[in-house]
């Protein structure tokens, strides 16, 4: 290990670095600290870390010299990686034979203050991050096929495997998705992964209300034309867009993208615009201009560079727009949606819980979950950053991490105060 | 078949049964409880026909709260539960056992609700699996996983066994499908997991749940992903000299970029018997077959035949032909859908459901003919090629008791094998009774343990489903 781990060098550093470089050196760690309880922070590269309630660990574990790309079958779509490869090494891969993750996880790290690209492969899964492209592929969890890892008490486990069918056995591995290094800390992830679409398209409206834009992205993506993104920026968020063709224009945009074989692209296009007529002009953009707007939205850039409180709100896509219009009732606030209205992340502005009461509530008459990005760490250290889920599921939440962690070592109070 | 050991009865379950039966029909409405031994008959087995038993009682409740009340009574009673969709389970998942309660929840079969923007169906899962398509088709959606038993099987089987299908290439699974789950717990409680939005908070409890094989409690109600049908689909045949010929074709049309909505592959022994059910038009000449689909606008399709065409002409098929109507399309898919008919028309047969990565494919099928040979039993192989999903069909007489321990000794050598080349025991079928006793082949004691575990989260005292998925020994709680 690059960084000593015995217990007496941790005594004398308030906070220590753990490396563990295999899956022996991970499962030893573990048991070791399981067995003095002392409580670790689990991270990958550390983009995320100040995502979730403030870590109550002085000694850090990170998955970072677990890097490394173990098999690539392109002609299978599989990949097999090290958690801790960064996740640019594995898109690099993939990019070079024409491949990619269909999932598009969002970079949420310069969101949170930490540098951009520097996220690792395990994380990508354990926090189930995804982007634009889930309404039409699938979220992180759905690429899943398999990991291996180490659970909090030392006892190496794998799920799943390469394959792309497999209903061995319950389904551990995409359990752990969500998890955020409660649970386990992964070793290998086995994922899923899928041709570059050879063209993209963009339609693109200026200027709709949420309401009537969400129609329009619904409308969209409920054709059976395959469309594979769909969002829509608010004038407050759009302005921050550095798009040449979007800088400094102030009104809402809302983008439906369509991406295939080159031949489809404009029979679709057309097919999309006749429909979608009744929202008034729409505008098009090619391949070059549309990869560099879907990457823009993939770096999260018009959330970045601001302290101001930030929630990811999960909910049916009709509902996004009413949830929103709730919220302004009750504070400022500035939104993307994305997956057609379905996922919202809303800026609002400074309050001593964040939003978190109002917001719940709002969320409550609506359904669907928020949870707490960005905020102050005094704020996440006073409010549920997590949504608080119902006293049934939080039992089997408690009761499953005292399976993978009896002694309660891995990211305490991380995602609750008794997790 | 006798290989697979069943636990022994619980006597003291057995000596109350007339007090059993008759509180539980006090629990439920009139004409949900079956306790008459010609009622009881028709639930003795599933689609896994070798293995037989009689239940205690068979109760077919119609809402959520007749589940409830019933789980709870067999919880606080220490009575044995088996869950049961429509019986068509391949592994045995819904096998009942003399000490329990069959719980079945096909009289809980409506659509509740259809949300085409939100692009989402809300029913009860009792519904078959076609049921769901066919009640969105007018509003022109469908439900994607699609199993070779849609016609008949639930969506609460699927969601036990977490089922696939010929077009989760594109699609998915079951677990990929499904938003939202209303369970009943062992105790009584009723949970609520997701939701109709796309992801959910915490702990990805929805996809622990999707394949739990009916271990962890009784779903009742789903809300489903519906998808927007796509303008046409066309299937393609293509004849190969070799099953080799045949998967470098599928891996080469996948490395160009192109995901077929299907890709299908039979063997010879297959091709022929159900060319003879189906006459669907496949060649008898050649020694593998695809079935290759596409789907899209006409011109779209026409152009993604034809690059196929283009990218498997290395490989010289003996045969390329497209379907030019939709009754042609119908009768190609017939063929295919209903190969385990077709094969059950002329012989009893053991059907295999292992996975293996697709490199493997024809080393693996030359290691399954041995296995076979060396067995003196015959073999018909039908694989879902794009995600490695393979269904050799061991054939046999079930009325020889020798040809049957055969089978089932080749079928486990075969498990084995898929394990052995990077593959998994079981790919859409589920594990159940049948392959219960291979679990170590895939899995060390510690991975074993860690799952019983969660088992144990859900259902402590292990009532629902128990003799299923994990070997009878080891286990927390005595079986």
């Amino acid at each position: 290990m690059a960084v000593q781990s015995r217990r007496e060098d941790r005594e004398r550093t308030v906070q220590s670095l753990l490396k563990p470089a295999t899956e022996g050196e991970l499962q030893r760690t573990l048991a070791d600290a399981s067995a003095s309880r002392q409580p670790l922070e689990i991270m990958g590269a550390g983009t995320k870390r100040s995502v979730g309630r403030v870590s109550q660990a002085a000694v850090t574990l990170t998955t970072a010299s677990l890097s490394g790309i173990k098999l690539y079958e392109p002609t299978e779509l599989v990949m097999s990686a090290r958690a801790g490869t960064p996740l640019a090494r594995v898109e690099a891969e993939l990019a070079a034979q024409g491949q990619m993750l269909a999932f598009e996880p969002v970079d949420l790290g310069p969101v949170v203050g930490a540098a951009p690209g520097a996220g690792t492969i395990g994380a990508v899964f354990i926090t189930n991050l995804s982007g634009a492209r889930r309404v039409a592929g699938g979220s992180a969890r759905d690429h899943l096929l398999g990991v291996a890892g180490v659970t909090g008490n030392g006892i190496p486990f794998r799920s799943g495997g390469r394959v792309m069918k497999n209903v061995t056995g319950y389904d551990v591995a995409r359990l752990l998705t969500g998890s955020w290094g409660t649970l386990a800390v992964l070793s290998d992830v086995t994922f899923k992964v899928l041709p570059v679409p050879e063209q993209v398209a963009t339609i693109l409206f200026f200027g709709l209300n949420d309401a009537i834009a969400i129609e329009a992205l619904s409308m969209a993506i409920a054709t059976p034309w395959e469309v594979t993104g769909a969002v829509h920026l608010q004038s407050a968020m759009a302005r921050r867009l550095s798009h040449p063709d979007l800088r400094g224009d102030r009104q809402a945009v809302t983008a439906i993208r369509i991406e295939n074989f080159s031949k489809s692209i404009a029979y679709r296009t057309g097919r999309l615009l006749e429909e979608l007529k009744v929202f008034g002009k729409a505008h098009i953009f090619d391949h070059p201009r549309s990869i560099a707007f879907w990457d823009e939205l993939r770096q999260l850039s018009v959330l970045q560079g601001s302290t101001a409180p930030l929630w990811r709100i999960s909910t049916a896509p009709q509902a996004g727009p009413k949830v929103v219009a709730d919220m302004a009732r009750f504070m400022d606030c500035a939104v993307v949606y994305d997956w057609s209205g379905g996922l919202i992340w809303a800026e609002v502005q400074q309050a001593a819980d964040g939003g978190a009461t109002d917001i719940r509530r709002v969320i409550s008459a609506h359904g669907g979950h928020a949870t707490l990005i960005r905020a102050e760490p005094a704020v996440r250290s006073a409010v549920e950053v997590f949504q608080p889920l119902e006293q049934g599921l939080r039992d089997i939440t408690a009761k499953i991490k005292a399976v993978f962690d009896p002694a309660g070592i891995l990211n305490p109070g991380r995602m609750t105060t008794t997790l | 078949m006798s290989m697979i050991a069943m636990p022994v009865p619980d006597r003291g379950v057995l000596a109350r049964r007339d007090t059993i039966v008759a509180d539980l029909a006090r629990l439920v409405g009139p004409g949900s409880m079956i306790s008459d031994t010609d009622g009881r008959r028709a639930f003795e087995t599933d689609g896994l026909t070798a293995y037989r038993c009689m239940p205690l009682a068979v109760v077919l409740p119609r809402t959520t709260e007749e589940v409830s009340r019933v789980l709870a009574y067999c919880h606080a009673n220490k009575i044995k539960v088996i869950p049961r969709g429509a019986g068509t389970s391949l592994c045995g998942g819904a096998l009942p056992a003399e000490d329990a309660v069959v719980v079945g929840v096909s009289k809980m079969n409506k659509v509740l609700a259809v949300d085409t923007l939100n692009r989402s169906a809300r029913v009860e899962v009792g519904i078959t699996n076609i049921g769901i398509s066919n009640a969105v088709a007018p509003k022109g959606f469908f439900y994607a996983p699609d199993p070779s038993s849609q016609l008949a099987c639930t969506l609460a089987g699927n969601i036990a066994m977490n089922s696939g299908g010929a077009h989760c290439l594109k699609y998915g699974v079951t677990t990929n499908n499904v938003l939202g789950l209303k369970m009943v717990m062992i105790d009584g409680s009723v949970i609520e997991l997701g939701g109709d939005h796309l992801d959910q908070p915490g702990y990805d409890l929805l996809g622990l749940v999707i394949g739990s094989e009916g271990q962890f409690g009784i779903v009742t109600e789903a809300t489903v992903r519906i998808l927007r049908a796509a303008e046409g689909a066309r299937p393609m045949l293509l004849g190969f000299g070799s099953s080799q010929a045949a998967g470098q074709a599928v891996s080469a049309i996948i490395a160009s970029g192109i995901i077929p909505v299907a890709i299908e592959f039979m063997d010879k022994p297959a091709i022929h018997v159900c060319e003879a059910f189906a006459k669907a038009g496949y060649p008898l000449d050649v020694e593998a077959l695809l079935i290759i689909e596409v789907e899209g606008a006409e011109d779209e399709i026409a152009g993604l035949l034809a690059r196929i065409v283009d990218i498997v002409h290395p490989f010289a098929p003996s045969m390329v032909r497209v379907s030019k109507s939709e009754d042609e399309s119908a009768a190609i898919w017939k063929g295919r859908k209903s190969a385990f008919g077709a094969i059950g028309r002329i012989s009893d047969y053991y059907c295999m459901d292992g996975t293996i990565p697709l490199g493997r494919l024809s080393e693996v099928l030359t290691k399954i003919s041995e296995i076979c040979t060396r067995h003196g039993l015959r073999v018909a192989n039908i694989f879902h090629a794009g995600d490695g999903n393979l269904h050799p069909l061991i054939l046999y007489d079930a009325n020889d008791a020798d040809q049957m321990e055969r089978a089932e000794r080749c079928g486990a050598e075969i498990l084995t094998l898929c394990v052995e080349v990077g593959g998994c025991l079981t790919g859409e079928h589920g594990v159940g009774v049948e392959k219960r006793d291979l679990m170590r082949v895939q899995f060390n004691e510690h991975e074993l343990r860690l799952q019983m575990n969660l088992k144990s989260v859900f259902d402590p005292d292990w009532l629902l489903n128990p003799a299923k998925v994990f070997p009878l020994d080891g286990r927390p709680v005595a079986a």
